[in-house]
């Protein structure tokens, strides 16, 4: 009688760390929504160089907030995501269309984060799409669970409003669509316009 | 009592270290399956680095079967076999592997993706990842026939998630039977892939 309690113990108590470990969905943090404040999560530092000068970064891990833009767009994917892979030229095309507009240049920067991914294999993601923005890998997920767990690839456009302070003005699952309809949007949101 | 003692540890332990590492694609929304934490693995494979690995020939989606033999003295191959078709971490994996060709290519390696799925099924389910560059053979009948000659058949009938590293020659070079519920290490097997230039 004594061993099945023990047993029983034991199995409650596995039951228990299972469900701190690996949260189930609904039990993720829930994903911020438009007007939502969002987590400041703390990134890796980036390895190479470029990325680090982009973002303005020397030292990690460090703050979302840390980054010195008003505008953060957010690209959760994956490597191993189709939808995500048929998106990397698009976000490219978003990318070029910021950095060749000085006004946008330094008040929007994008940044990507490998759901599940390690090093490797965000490096080989983007060396394939010839991707010039910084990728970070989020091998263990944890930065994913943070923003809800949300399916690939998901769009998050931050205002950073200074003091550790983020606000969601866009939020959304799958493509954005057309990058410069994009960027008139989330600048809409920001309270701005693209020039053209 | 010991035997019932041991199956209850091994489930406590199953359920304490499986868990999910992947997320989830918005190309497979509302298809997949999920079956929830499995036993990591369930079955005993006597093959080693340095056998040679069984041959087959099994029926591809594309319609022609694929023999190993007759990759000998070609190409290396990787064997990818993955548990079941509609389910997590499948279909993540091979979409990922589908992007690296060039670096399969740069190896002089080949991919064979395996499931004990019937080709129709493996028809619809691999129509979801885009179109795949590699072969992907169906070990349905005699069913896992395959998985079994390599020792990864799961006690429920469906294989583990492994990878086979066979060279040139025909020798196996690199064995990762993996826990289920996670996707393979893509830097070791690329690794490994590398030392057979």
């Amino acid at each position: 009688m004594r061993k099945r309690h023990v047993r029983l113990t034991v199995l409650l108590l596995s039951l228990l760390l299972l469900a701190l470990l690996y949260p189930s969905p609904a039990s993720c943090q829930s994903t911020p929504a438009e007007g939502a404040v969002f987590p400041d999560i703390s990134l890796p530092l980036p390895q190479r160089v470029e990325e680090r000068n982009y973002l303005a970064v020397e030292e990690g891990p460090f703050k979302l907030s840390r980054i010195k833009s008003e505008i953060i767009i957010l690209e959760i994917f994956s490597m191993y995501c189709p939808h995500c892979q048929k998106e990397a030229p698009v976000v490219n095309t978003l990318f070029k269309a910021i950095s060749v507009k000085p006004e946008l240049k330094s008040r929007i920067k994008l940044l990507g984060i490998g759901a599940g991914n390690t090093a490797f294999e965000v490096n080989a993601f983007r060396n394939l799409y010839n991707i010039e923005f910084p990728l970070l890998p989020d091998g263990n997920l944890a930065i994913h669970k943070l923003v809800g767990g949300v399916g690939t690839p998901y769009f998050f456009v931050l205002r950073n409003k200074g003091s550790r302070k983020l606000e969601v003005i866009y939020s959304k699952v799958g493509s954005f669509g057309e990058p410069d309809e994009f960027l008139n949007t989330i600048l809409a949101k920001a309270g701005g316009k693209a020039k053209k | 009592m010991k035997k019932a003692n041991t199956v209850f540890m091994v489930f406590v332990a199953a359920l304490v270290f499986a868990g999910p590492a992947f997320s989830a694609s918005e190309a497979f929304r509302g298809k997949i399956y999920q079956p929830g934490p499995l036993k990591p693995i369930d079955s005993h494979s006597q093959l080693k680095v340095g056998d040679k690995a069984p041959d087959f020939t099994l029926p591809s989606v594309a319609g022609a079967p694929v023999s190993l033999s007759a990759m000998a003295g070609k190409k290396n191959v990787v064997i990818s076999f993955v548990p079941a078709a509609w389910t997590p971490v499948c279909s993540d994996q091979w979409p990922g592997y589908n992007i690296l060709k060039g670096m399969f290519d740069e190896n002089e390696t080949v991919l064979l993706g395996i499931t004990v799925d019937n080709i129709p099924t493996l028809f619809a389910w691999t129509g979801e990842m885009g179109k795949l560059w590699f072969p992907v053979l169906s070990d349905f009948w005699p069913h896992g026939e395959t998985a079994r000659k390599y020792g990864i058949l799961r006690s429920d009938g469906v294989a583990e998630r492994a990878l086979f590293l066979i060279d040139k020659q025909g020798t196996i070079r690199y064995i990762d039977i993996h826990d289920i519920n996670e996707r393979p290490d893509l830097e070791a097997l690329v690794t490994e892939m590398k030392k057979l230039k």
